[in-house]
């Protein structure tokens, strides 16, 4: 079955997705360092989101993976971004 | 398709002897069998501590209990009802019997998977009731464990939540195991839309499980680490924000209404057609109506919130998305009417829970629309018309679901039939006593009662009072219900495979299954409610 078909990730790929997950970790350790008011966690969450990404595709192996485990997370992604984003329409216009 | 002569799953012992041919089980049946066992223990102490709390509200003033211990009763009475049967309750145990049979499949994906969901879920009970024995005394908090209290309280509030913590790992297994079971293991023949309504339910809820159990299990952590480490996440003493834990705790507690009430509108999307002996009216629109309401219940959490001090353009957008979700909910409901229309009707015991269910959630789905209009809930925020509502729906529609799975797989789980006058008048009672129950306390929420006292004013006498005595009534309803279901399962008839006349798989094996389920996995040809 198409499924069952193992995709094997080269070290080098890995070695630099390795590499841009700790250089953003750098990044987000640097920004906090600012007040951006409003867009704290806006920037905080944006970063962690595509280190999650990364870790998804690469390491978990989903971007080799069928469309249909694709859609499932990119379904949970969509809800849980829309649970902060609902959050944020009290935190962000409460007196 | 013949009758075996292979033993039954109630009788094939696999080598072993006596409970542990139980307690070591990976066969779906009994695992559900084994759910339903606890789940009914825990229900009759939920019911008991409801009764007690219906007595002590009889008069106004002290009866029974001083108000510390009725903090504590009602508190029980939640977590018991909600994280111990309600929750868990049909996916647990009519899931995991009907999900395999009904899908053609021998078992669930993950047998060893599920024996150890409900092991989870035991010793989560055990901790919620050992929070009774140990400590300083069971939590007083409400089932919500809202903070700042749930962190200042000296009752065993960090006990109570770890319990709720270890339910939820249940349940996502529980939901992980059977998405993979409808993805992997549908019979050839079956496609997504030939598969029984009950199954989509299931899947919904499933995805509930999965994604919005894991932020109650963090958030109820968090409690704990504040208890217990003095961190400030909740407490505005401690530099925290309380309205931050509503929202994460309701995150997941408004989808969890959904993983209790859409298993329920699985099954009386089986019973009707059956009953009715007709091709379910609109089956893809109440297979995306599932869909519907578990995508939209992740985004109403808020309007538990109106009062807290929420900001006001959120409070708007919660209460307009609690509006849209009402639409998916009606869409079954007009659905299941259009079924019964011009229908052959059985009024069998099933039927008549699944026609109980229709009108009881009726009354709390629209008294639900009441709670979500802003204004309105301004008004009856934290009164005994909010407690009348979700009754409607937990107790009129989860239970009455719950009731009417337990007479519809009866014959298919024990292979025998219950007194079918007997069921009948049992539902009569349980039915009247029900609305004489909860129908005054909408009455009483109305005139302004607040919830969760021990005491009331003068005013609010009468319609307690009526309330009470249909506690009474509703307990007789449920005895009686019980005692029907016992006699059936101890001395019944010798039930047929298909005493109903359904058409899906479940009811094309014999009564009870082989241990497999089927001597050969089916091919289906044409979809599950073929009648006319």
């Amino acid at each position: 079955m198409d499924e069952q078909k193992h995709h094997i990730v080269d070290y080098l790929t890995n070695i630099k997705v390795w590499v841009a997950l700790a250089v953003l970790t750098i990044l987000t350790v640097w920004v906090s360092e600012f007040n951006l008011a409003t867009l704290t966690v806006a920037v905080a969450l944006s970063i962690a989101t595509i280190k999650a990404i990364l870790v998804l595709s690469y390491f978990m192996h989903l971007k080799f993976d069928s469309k249909i485990l694709i859609i499932m997370v990119l379904v949970t992604l969509v809800i849980f971004l829309s649970m902060i984003i609902f959050t944020f329409f009290d935190y962000l216009y409460r007196k | 398709m013949t009758t075996t002569t292979l033993p039954n799953y109630l009788e094939d012992k696999q080598g072993k002897k006596g409970l542990m041919v139980w307690l070591t089980t990976h066969d779906h049946k009994r695992i559900g069998l084994m759910y339903l066992a606890a789940l009914s223990v825990f229900f009759i102490v939920g019911v008991l501590i409801g009764i007690l709390m219906r007595l002590e509200l009889l008069n106004p003033g002290k009866d029974i209990v001083d108000p510390q211990t009725y903090n504590s009763l009602f508190t029980l009475h939640g977590v018991i009802m909600i994280f111990l049967f309600v929750i868990p309750g049909i996916p647990a145990v009519f899931g995991n019997i009907a999900l395999p049979l009904i899908i053609g499949a021998r078992d669930v994906a993950f047998p060893k998977l599920n024996l150890f969901s409900w092991y989870l879920y035991m010793f989560g009970a055990m901790l919620a009731l050992g929070t009774l024995l140990v400590g300083d005394g069971p939590p007083d908090t409400g089932w919500t464990f809202y903070a700042p209290y749930s962190v200042k309280t000296g009752t065993n509030v960090t006990m109570a939540v770890f319990a709720a913590f270890i339910l939820g790992f249940s349940s996502i297994l529980t939901g992980l195991n059977f998405i993979v079971t409808i993805h992997r293991m549908r019979c050839p023949g079956m496609s997504w839309f030939k598969m029984p309504l009950f199954a989509w339910a299931l899947y919904a809820t499933s995805w509930i499980q999965l994604l919005a159990t894991p932020v109650v299990g963090i958030t109820l952590l968090m409690i704990a680490v504040e208890r217990m480490l003095g961190i400030g996440l909740f407490d505005p003493a401690l530099g925290g924000d309380p309205v931050l834990y509503q929202h994460l705790f309701w995150i997941y507690s408004h989808p969890a209404v959904y993983i209790m009430i859409l298993p329920g509108m699985g099954v009386i999307s089986e019973i009707i057609p059956t009953f009715s002996q007709r091709r379910i009216f609109g089956y893809k629109a109440i297979a995306y109506s599932s869909l519907a309401i578990a995508f939209i219940g992740y985004f109403v959490w808020g309007h538990h919130m109106f009062t807290s001090g929420m900001s006001g353009p959120a409070r708007v957008i919660f209460s307009i998305l609690t509006f849209l979700v009402a639409i998916p909910s009606a869409i079954k409901v007009f659905n299941w009417l259009a079924t019964m229309y011009n229908g052959s009707i059985d009024m069998k015991p099933p039927m008549l829970y699944a026609m109980g269910f229709i009108f009881l959630f009726l009354i709390g789905g629209l008294t639900g629309l009441v709670n979500g209009a802003l204004a309105a809930d301004i008004h009856i925020h934290d009164t005994y018309f909010v407690v009348g509502h979700f009754h409607y729906v937990m107790f009129g529609g989860t239970g009455f679901a719950f009731f009417a799975a337990m007479h519809y797989w009866f014959p298919k789980i024990w292979g025998k039939m219950y007194s079918i006058k007997h069921a009948t008048r049992a539902f009569w009672v349980l039915f009247t006593g029900f609305n004489i129950l909860y129908f005054p306390m909408l009455v009483v929420g109305i005139m302004g009662m607040p919830r969760r006292y021990y005491d009331y004013l003068p005013q609010f006498h009468l319609p307690n009072e009526i309330s009470t005595v249909g506690s009474w009534i509703t307990v007789l309803g449920l005895v009686y219900m019980i005692v029907v279901l016992i006699q059936g399962m101890r001395k019944g008839e010798k039930a047929e495979r298909n005493p109903w006349h359904g058409l899906t798989l479940d009811w094309q094996t014999d009564s009870p299954p082989t241990l497999e389920n089927f001597e050969e996995i089916p091919t289906v040809t044409e979809g599950p409610y073929e009648y006319k």
